[in-house]
């Protein structure tokens, strides 16, 4: 097991974004998580790399959170800043350079072998601003290629990207999957989850199904989760008062 | 030409002194302004001008025109607004850029109580607008240090604050260092005003901050460029400042901040990138 979520609730002014979800995680799944819009999975993501704390319950990771590699939704990133692909991709190399430390000629060749992979030769000097939304996200995925961890988090990975690259980096996560990393990926491609994607977790707030991709994605569940009211209540009652 | 453009320097050691601080005070400020543009926060140096200034006063009064005591009390000031600041936005659901104002407005509020109960408008005029023509020795130090300190700063946080500024979530999921890198800066920007109010004044000493980097941009594209180049403007500005002022006999601060103002026009009327001259000129393309 690589991760186990207990009885975990996370949220924003105390009103739940997940709430009461246990789950536990394998090492080596490859996991799609999806849900409405407003169903928590972004705030899971964020909560299991420590960037928000549990209202309630735990989250316990079972590798160091050096090895977990985040992908957050593109839109969180400035892409004005002048900011090379070259540089972008080699602050992949954190883990070794940490803040200050050079560039070792082996992560210069591993900088430029993700970018091999991705398709983005000859596209080193270029800034960042400069590029397509497909071309962004290519260049994020190298970063994680360089990255090197274990454990990945992929947050709405194909928002904005056209089909080839799409098909691309689906690619890549199926060659990281059988390298035995374990990734959870934010989708909402419903086909693209049932055929890339064997274990599933619908969340709607309150966890609906958890397990094989298959039976998760039911017309049923998916009715269930469709439900959930996304606005918080601002008259509900505080959890376990009732 | 020797005359007007080396003499006055040559001849006179005010000059030269001003000259020395003015130098030092571009080299660590442009930087600053850089990074204040690629985040969004050009306004930000503006609003810390103004939070330093009731530590400047009290430093004032507790010890006469002594440079030490109003700088330690504009460091104390202005990095007290940029923690307080911080702190609620990151604990508290209100944006930076808002807690700030709130802030630096209660701290300038407090600033003119100060000044205006217990001293004269002359005296605030020397802290607004500073006196390049007569630092001392001891003014000398203080701006070469603090530009010392930003360098070697900046050097250090370079790498968590460009994540910082570009991708924070990726920088808070690889490291520490998000809060250091952001608070460093902050203090990096009020040391500077603070130095920058020696020599040009409180809030001349934000011109020398923003609009460097915003002429540059006009002109380069990538970071280190755009840092190498705010610097050279700056420090180009200083010497034709300086020189305006010594000739004309117009105060230092305002020379040198309209002269970079004068850069700042020309880049974007005739810059290379995204000027107005590029939007009106015909566009071409390349074949691939």
């Amino acid at each position: 097991m690589i991760l186990s979520l207990d009885n975990l609730t996370l949220g924003y002014e105390s009103h739940p974004a997940v709430h009461h979800l246990s789950i536990e995680i394998e090492k080596g799944a490859l996991l799609a998580l999806v849900g409405p819009n407003g169903a928590g999975k972004s705030t899971l993501l964020k909560g299991i790399m420590g960037q928000i704390s549990p209202l309630e319950g735990q989250i316990n990771l079972h590798v160091e959170r050096s090895d977990v590699a985040y992908l957050p939704q593109q839109s969180q990133v400035d892409r004005s800043f002048p900011i090379t692909v070259q540089e972008m991709v080699a602050l992949g190399a954190w883990r070794h350079t940490g803040a200050f430390g050079r560039l070792r000629s082996k992560h210069k060749r591993q900088v430029a072998s993700a970018l091999k992979q991705l398709g983005l030769s000859g596209f080193e000097k270029r800034l960042i601003n400069s590029l397509s939304g497909g071309q962004m996200q290519r260049v994020l995925f190298a970063r994680l290629l360089v990255q090197e961890a274990n454990m990945i988090l992929l947050d709405e990975p194909f928002t904005g990207v056209d089909s080839r690259t799409t098909h691309d980096l689906l690619h890549m996560i199926q060659s990281w999957h059988q390298q035995g990393k374990t990734i959870i990926a934010v989708l909402h491609d419903l086909e693209q989850v049932r055929t890339h994607f064997p274990q599933c977790l619908l969340l709607s707030r309150e966890p609906i199904s958890f397990g094989d991709t298959q039976e998760v994605l039911t017309e049923e569940n998916w009715l269930k989760a469709r439900k959930l009211n996304e606005a918080f209540d601002e008259h509900a009652v505080y959890c376990g008062s009732h | 030409m020797f005359e007007y453009l080396v003499a006055p320097i040559l001849e006179f050691s005010f000059m030269q002194r001003a000259l020395i601080g003015c130098l030092a005070i571009s080299l660590s400020a442009a930087p600053i302004g850089v990074f204040l543009m690629l985040r969004r926060m050009s306004l930000t140096g503006d609003a810390m001008a103004h939070a330093i200034l009731p530590g400047a006063a009290i430093g004032f009064f507790i010890a006469g025109l002594s440079i030490e005591a109003m700088t330690i009390g504009g460091i104390i000031a202005g990095c007290t607004v940029a923690v307080l600041s911080g702190l609620v936005s990151r604990l508290t659901e209100v944006a930076e850029d808002t807690s700030m104002a709130a802030f630096y407005l209660i701290s300038l509020a407090l600033g003119v109580l100060i000044i205006s109960v217990k001293g004269s408008q002359i005296d605030l005029l020397h802290v607004l607008f500073g006196s390049a023509l007569a630092l001392n020795n001891e003014a000398l130090y203080l701006l070469g240090g603090i530009c010392s300190i930003t360098l070697i700063t900046l050097a250090i946080v370079f790498r968590p604050l460009v994540l910082e500024c570009m991708d924070r979530l990726f920088l808070q999921s690889v490291s520490k260092l998000s809060p250091i890198a952001h608070f460093s800066f902050l203090v990096l920007v009020v040391l500077n005003l603070v130095g920058g109010f020696n020599a040009i004044g409180t809030l001349m000493s934000v011109g020398m901050m923003i609009l460097p980097s915003a002429a540059a941009r006009y002109w380069v594209k990538g970071l280190d460029m755009l840092l190498l180049l705010s610097c050279i403007f700056a420090m180009l500005s200083c010497y034709i400042g300086l020189l305006m002022s010594y000739h004309a006999g117009w105060p230092t601060g305002p020379a040198i901040i309209l002269t970079l103002g004068s850069l700042y026009i020309i880049s974007f009327s005739f810059g290379i990138n995204g000027s107005l001259l590029t939007h009106l000129s015909k566009p071409k393309h390349l074949s691939a």
